[in-house]
């Protein structure tokens, strides 16, 4: 009984130290692994290095519950990366709250799609058509409809499963021009139309979860070409000496990830700094040479080394191709949309 | 004591916790209390008078500015989709003052507004509790009238993936028994010098992580992989077979996984058999297969019960690997309820589908029992 009593004491003591020693530093979240590397070398280390401001860093998977439940809890988290959903939802909920954009310059120095009242795009990434350029020394597919013809390029073929970016490519490969897949996937018929050109091929087609399967579909030879996260096909050809191309030219679907701050913190003065730090171009600059992300920042996309340009999804060459993620659409239909698009790959 | 207080705080609250979400429909009442009051008392025709609007349109405004309108707009877009964008732009455009009145006002805002259906709809969300989520897990909905009815064909889902759920966990569990039956026979006959490693060899599986054996039979069932290389070799076939992203994948991958679960419920039945029993039929004029059918057999019931059980409960459970080996028509209901979980956080869909599982799985496990004979089982 004693040693529980002793236990008990020392628990407690520990609980009145952790409590002590909430004066805590303002604490930035990312995705973690090499991406949250490159962001600790040219933001947050040289951050506090200019300010003088201590950094904590956590990393987390996404998902705007976990989102609420910090916010709901102590103020433990400020800065925060996110994708679309969250801050679309975050936003709505007050979870995450409106940043002063005057601190950033205003918002006229960003992309439009990088302006969000509760958010500042940090990077935009794209799901691209890539495929294995050993295997196509010429005649290489150089569009969506490429992925839709079987008879030229016989093979099985992979998108991400779900309805997402998967009725885009589609309306791409039977000829919608990219600023009008929006429009018709908005009536039901644009919606029969994206189902039955995925239909047209319905026996070539794989459909990969997670970001790391298409390198390997590539690499394995199981699919000729997909649908795949720029970010990853670069990966693979730098680490793993892959030959992979991505046909920008075909069309691409691009997202914004953006810089928050949760309802909750306690140094929202501190964490606009922290924001604007990370969202000036001189710092922008230097994540693609990491990491074929593009700079939201206007200015930015001159200043990127020429050298990793043409990987990068906001490079001027690539960019005109890129259709920006509907992220309301998508948040208002995916349920509907991917409870189609179960009930298609049932039959 | 102990037992009961880890029961309760374990099993009976989180499973009541799942059943209470999926009827909850208390958003609407908590971020506009004066609607939800006024709509309970309205009679669903055409458009609500004037008063309700006019106090819709300023709870409208007070929850926008509270940022309290979230939970309302995803309650009113998980039962009609688009709903989500037409509250928070009625929201955002909202002017200080109505042009003329309200009703004309909203309906200026988005003709939507100056129809019955998303007033039925906010009404519907006003009721302290809802069926719309069990509803829609059986792939019903009420229609404008407030009758049951079934989904469009094009939506309908559920049904058809709870029933594939049960489908593969079947043909997971027989192909279980139908390889585990032998291989443990095998086990129990051997001498314990050998047995006993190769036991653990049936175990070394669950020293690797699930996902990792999942990856690995992606490895060896590809196109290019080892099975296809060798039939290609052999002349069996003449181009690869899709042996994974489909079901054939799903059923080698869980079945791999999930055997050791009939093999060891088994092993313990068969090794408590003396051989004796067998030799006595054989010497009692038994052909071997007349022995094993009617002296073996009966006596590793026990064990057949418990590992077909064990195998099936864990099978309907089953996520990563139907995601990762299957195709997009091999996804069990836990995927589901993933989706709903983290990506759209209608947490009414999730608990709904959960429940209609366990419900449906409780229905099982009595058949089962009925049939097997509970007191008959044993695990190990």
């Amino acid at each position: 009984m004693s040693v529980n009593l002793f236990r008990l004491a020392a628990l407690a003591g520990c609980v009145a130290m952790a409590t002590a020693a909430q004066a805590r530093d303002l604490t930035v979240v990312s995705w973690g692994g090499a991406y949250q590397d490159a962001q600790r070398e040219i933001y947050f280390q040289p951050f506090t290095a200019a300010t003088g401001i201590a950094l904590t860093e956590d990393s987390w998977n996404g998902g705007i519950g976990a989102l609420r439940a910090k916010a709901e809890g102590p103020a433990s988290w400020d800065v925060i990366q996110v994708e679309s959903d969250e801050l679309v939802l975050g936003c709505e909920e007050g979870t995450i709250v409106p940043l002063d954009w005057e601190a950033l310059g205003g918002e006229d120095q960003f992309l439009p799609a990088a302006v969000h009242e509760c958010g500042v795009g940090a990077i935009v990434w794209a799901t691209v058509l890539a495929y294995d350029g050993d295997k196509y020394p010429d005649n290489a597919p150089s569009s969506w409809a490429d992925f839709f013809d079987t008879e030229t390029y016989p093979g099985p073929r992979a998108l991400r499963s779900g309805a997402r970016q998967a009725l885009e490519f589609a309306l791409m490969g039977d000829g919608v021009p990219p600023d009008q897949i929006y429009d018709v996937l908005a009536t039901d018929e644009g919606i029969e139309r994206a189902f039955a050109k995925l239909d047209s091929i319905r026996d070539s087609l794989i459909f990969w979860e997670a970001g790391a399967q298409p390198p390997q579909l590539l690499a394995s030879g199981e699919v000729v070409m997909t649908s795949a996260y720029n970010g990853r096909i670069t990966a693979a050809n730098q680490d793993e000496g892959r030959n992979f191309q991505i046909a920008w030219d075909a069309g691409f679907v691009y997202q914004i990830d953006s810089w928050v701050v949760l309802g909750n913190s306690d140094k929202p003065d501190e964490a606009m700094q922290l924001i604007a730090y990370m969202s000036d171009p001189e710092n922008q600059k230097l994540l693609p040479p990491f990491i074929p992300y593009g700079p939201t920042h206007k200015d930015a996309a001159a200043k990127v080394d020429p050298a990793v340009l043409p990987n990068v999804p906001t490079a001027p060459e690539n960019i005109d191709h890129g259709l920006f993620f509907d992220r309301d659409f998508w948040v208002d239909r995916v349920e509907d949309l991917n409870a189609r698009f179960n009930a298609w790959a049932a039959q | 004591m102990p037992l009961l207080a880890f029961l309760l705080a374990f099993m009976v609250l989180p499973i009541g916790g799942m059943l209470r979400l999926a009827i909850s429909n208390g958003e609407l009442g908590s971020a506009m209390p004066a609607t939800t009051e006024a709509l309970r008392a309205w009679d669903g025709q055409g458009v609500p008078p004037e008063a309700v609007v006019a106090g819709f349109a300023a709870e409208l405004r007070a929850a926008r500015e509270a940022r309290a309108l979230g939970p309302v707009a995803q309650r009113l877009n998980n039962a009609h989709p688009g709903d989500r964008s037409l509250v928070q732009g009625a929201a955002r455009r909202l002017p200080d003052e109505p042009d003329g009145d309200w009703r004309a006002t909203l309906a200026g805002i988005d003709e939507a507004w100056g129809e019955p259906r998303i007033w039925r709809s906010l009404q519907a969300a006003s009721a302290p509790w809802t069926d719309l989520y069990l509803l829609q897990a059986l792939d019903l909905e009420r229609d404008a009238d407030g009758d049951i009815a079934s989904v469009r064909d094009d939506r309908a889902i559920y049904r058809s993936i709870l029933g594939r759920t049960f489908l593969i966990s079947l043909v997971v569990t027989l192909a279980c028994l139908a390889i585990g039956y032998p291989l443990a026979y095998k086990l129990a006959s051997l001498p314990p010098r050998i047995a006993n490693p190769l036991t653990i060899l049936v175990l070394l599986p669950f020293w690797t992580s699930l996902l990792v054996r999942s990856a690995a039979w992606i490895v060896v069932l590809q196109r290019e992989g080892p099975i296809n290389e060798a039939l290609l070799a052999l002349g069996i076939v003449d181009e690869p077979v899709q042996l994974v992203f489909n079901r054939i994948g799903v059923y080698i991958a869980m079945t791999h996984v999930l055997l050791p679960f009939m093999v060891l419920p088994l092993l313990s039945v068969m090794r408590s058999i003396p051989p004796s029993h067998m030799r006595a039929a054989l010497s009692l004029g038994a052909t071997p297969l007349e022995a094993f059918v009617r002296v073996y057999l009966p006596q590793t019931r026990a064990g057949i019960g418990a590992g077909c059980l064990l195998v099936f409960i864990l099978a309907i459970g089953y996520y990563i690997t139907p995601a990762l080996v299957g195709g997009a028509a091999d996804q069990m209901i836990s995927y589901f309820v993933a989706f709903f979980t983290i990506q759209t956080v209608n947490w009414g869909m999730a608990a709904a589908l959960g429940s209609i599982l366990l419900a449906a799985t409780l229905v099982l496990y009595l058949i089962y029992a009925r049939l097997v004979g509970i007191d008959r089982l044993r695990l190990g």
